[in-house]
């Protein structure tokens, strides 16, 4: 068994590289501006029609854009490394204050879709698992399989027509009142639960399959008795590792989600800062989402070992 | 701990032959008609014609016309053949880079092994949808920034499970006895590692062209993917979204396609696993 703290040591060494890959990643995106950078930021702030040579130079000695690449490049990282992200080149506020406001509408979003999947992935994935074979089994492979082949925004545009347009019971876009949430929490939900059904399937099965199983129900525990004693916590390490998965679906699906419906959250302004190539916005907000992800990874971790503390074998694939 | 594997014992897996020649069919179908149809209905996909507006389908175009009177038989092939060759290229080359690093990592382990893991790692922790965004920030031409971008986010699935086959591979009786007897590391590759490696390679291709496809349409539909008037799938959506009313076909055209394609890659990948 790998000690904990290694474990820890090496999120946090994919942590550091992480945040050197975003900042690269980013200062090729600045490098890669086309045309003066200084005239594009500056309309981006004052409009095109108000942009003239004046404005242009005081942006460029403001974010001192006349320095050499390199000198630059040094820059940057520094000021990655203390964690000042700067300020929005084009609404000028601090980076920080606009994640921080676009953050809470994005995590209502997630959440909500989250806990939907979950009221329909698992538990249907449990009942088919028990009766491996059945028609409920046979259904939700062609269900699953089918849903897997419709890309989330073509979810969000099939439900919008038909719910929204030819119905008329729900409005197709918005913020701010629960009717709002329905359907982009439904559209990212489903496409999860698609998913996270069939691990939980399968991992049911494995277990439902295993010779402890049968021995629990020879020794004369009811169905109910064995699910819960045998089946849930076994299930339970497979469906929690499969969380730290759907937190990368679920950040793909909240950009492309969001920019459909309008929905104010951070998917919607990056997907505008990088139209407008606000690249101190798409720095923060995807450091934020890259880092998220291994914080999440390392809390998975450590709930699957508090779940199964047996440690895995030794032929584990080590992540 | 993995986080991309579940490493739970799964049952013997099932063998489903019929999903897979399910898929390659759907997959030839598209492919006949992404080829063909310019040969049968030979139009240009840009060409506009006013007295087309969102008309019914005619001997010149079976399937219809768009807003602007463009054929929707030659853009949606086009589309099509765009989507297929940015997905058959980004999964050609994200293979060759993860099966090369992927078994160098395996085969000389030590730092070489902890450095390869770890920047694997790193692109995971990034959404691909995201990496993809900011490479076509960066590189100008929006076909060859899916290419790199896609590539970038494909690699880490070749090379997890190329690594994690091989390093098992490296330790069994067979390699040992073939390293034993003098044979070089070609051979092994050829004769020991590669036999393992072929049918991995044919789902993981499947399904990263499946997601090459979702990621490019995606982007497309919300506009900041291919640009108009390119024919894409997902740009094809959008703009064809606001005539819904007059013409529910055309909307449902590219919808249908882009459904079909993915249901076949899945079904391709599927039968090779589960």
């Amino acid at each position: 068994m790998r000690p904990l703290t290694q474990a820890i040591l090496y999120r946090a060494s994919q942590a550091v590289l992480v945040a050197l890959l975003v900042g690269m990643l980013t200062f090729l995106m600045m490098q890669a501006l086309p045309g003066d950078m200084a005239f594009r930021i500056a309309a981006g702030r004052y409009g095109y029609d108000a942009v003239n040579a004046e404005a242009a130079e005081a942006v460029r000695r403001e974010l001192g854009l006349d320095r050499p690449a390199l000198a630059a490049f040094g820059t940057w990282l520094w000021d990655l490394m203390r964690l000042d992200f700067g300020t929005s080149v084009i609404s000028g506020a601090p980076v920080m204050d606009e994640i921080r406001h676009q953050l809470g509408a994005s995590l209502q979003l997630a959440g909500a879709a989250l806990a939907l999947s979950f009221l329909i992935g698992p538990p249907v994935g449990i009942l088919a698992g028990l009766r491996a074979g059945g028609w409920l089994d046979r259904t939700l492979l062609v269900v699953s399989t089918a849903l897997r082949s419709v890309p989330q925004f073509l979810m969000g545009l099939i439900l919008i027509v038909l719910v929204s347009i030819q119905l008329g019971w729900l409005p197709a876009a918005g913020y701010g009142r629960p009717v709002h949430f329905v359907l982009p929490a439904l559209t990212l939900a489903l496409g999860l639960a698609a998913v996270s059904a069939r691990v939980a399937r399968d991992a049911m099965a494995a277990v439902a399959a295993s010779p402890y199983y049968a021995f629990g129900r020879w020794k004369g525990l009811s169905e109910g008795q064995l699910l819960r004693r045998h089946g849930l916590r076994n299930i339970g390490v497979t469906l929690v590792t499969y969380l730290g998965l759907q937190f990368a679906m679920l950040v793909e699906g909240v950009v492309v989600i969001e920019a459909i419906f309008s929905w104010p959250g951070i998917g919607h302004a990056l997907v505008h800062a990088i139209f407008g190539r606000d690249v101190p916005m798409v720095q923060g907000t995807v450091l934020l989402l890259g880092l998220g992800f291994v914080a999440l990874n390392t809390a998975v971790d450590l709930t699957a070992r508090w779940i199964d503390p047996r440690g895995r074998g030794a032929g584990e694939a080590r992540s | 701990m993995s986080i991309t594997q579940v490493d739970m014992p799964l049952p013997a897996a099932r063998v489903r032959p019929w999903a897979r020649w399910t898929g390659a069919a759907l997959l030839a179908l598209v492919l006949a008609f992404a080829l063909l149809a310019p040969v049968i209905f030979p139009a240009d996909p840009l060409r506009q014609s006013l007295r087309h507006i969102l008309a019914a389908p005619d001997a010149a175009s079976p399937l219809g016309y768009d807003h602007l009177g463009r054929s929707l038989t030659a853009r949606l092939a086009s589309a099509l053949r765009l989507s297929l060759m940015i997905a058959a290229a980004a999964v050609a080359s994200s293979a060759l880079l993860g099966v090369a690093v992927g078994v160098l990592a395996a085969w000389r382990g030590g730092w070489v092994d902890r450095a390869a893991s770890l920047v694997a790692d790193a692109f995971l922790a990034l959404p691909g949808l995201l990496l993809v965004l900011i490479v076509s920030a960066i590189v100008p031409v929006t076909p060859l920034a899916f290419w790199i971008g896609l590539t970038l986010v494909l690699w880490i699935e070749y090379f997890r499970l190329t690594r994690a086959t091989v390093s098992r591979l490296l330790a069994a009786p067979g390699v040992q006895a073939s390293r034993l007897l003098g044979f070089g590391p070609f051979y092994i590759f050829r004769r020991h590692l590669w036999p393992e490696l072929a049918p991995m390679l044919l789902t993981l291709g499947a399904f990263g062209a499946a997601t090459a496809i979702m990621m490019i349409a995606a982007l497309g539909f919300v506009s900041v993917g291919m640009r108009p008037p390119t024919p894409e799938l997902g740009l094809m959506m959008v703009e064809l979204l606001p005539y819904y009313r007059e013409a529910p076909m055309a909307l449902v055209i590219p919808v249908a396609a882009t459904f079909v394609t993915l249901l076949g890659l899945n079904l391709v990948a599927k039968g090779g696993r589960a």
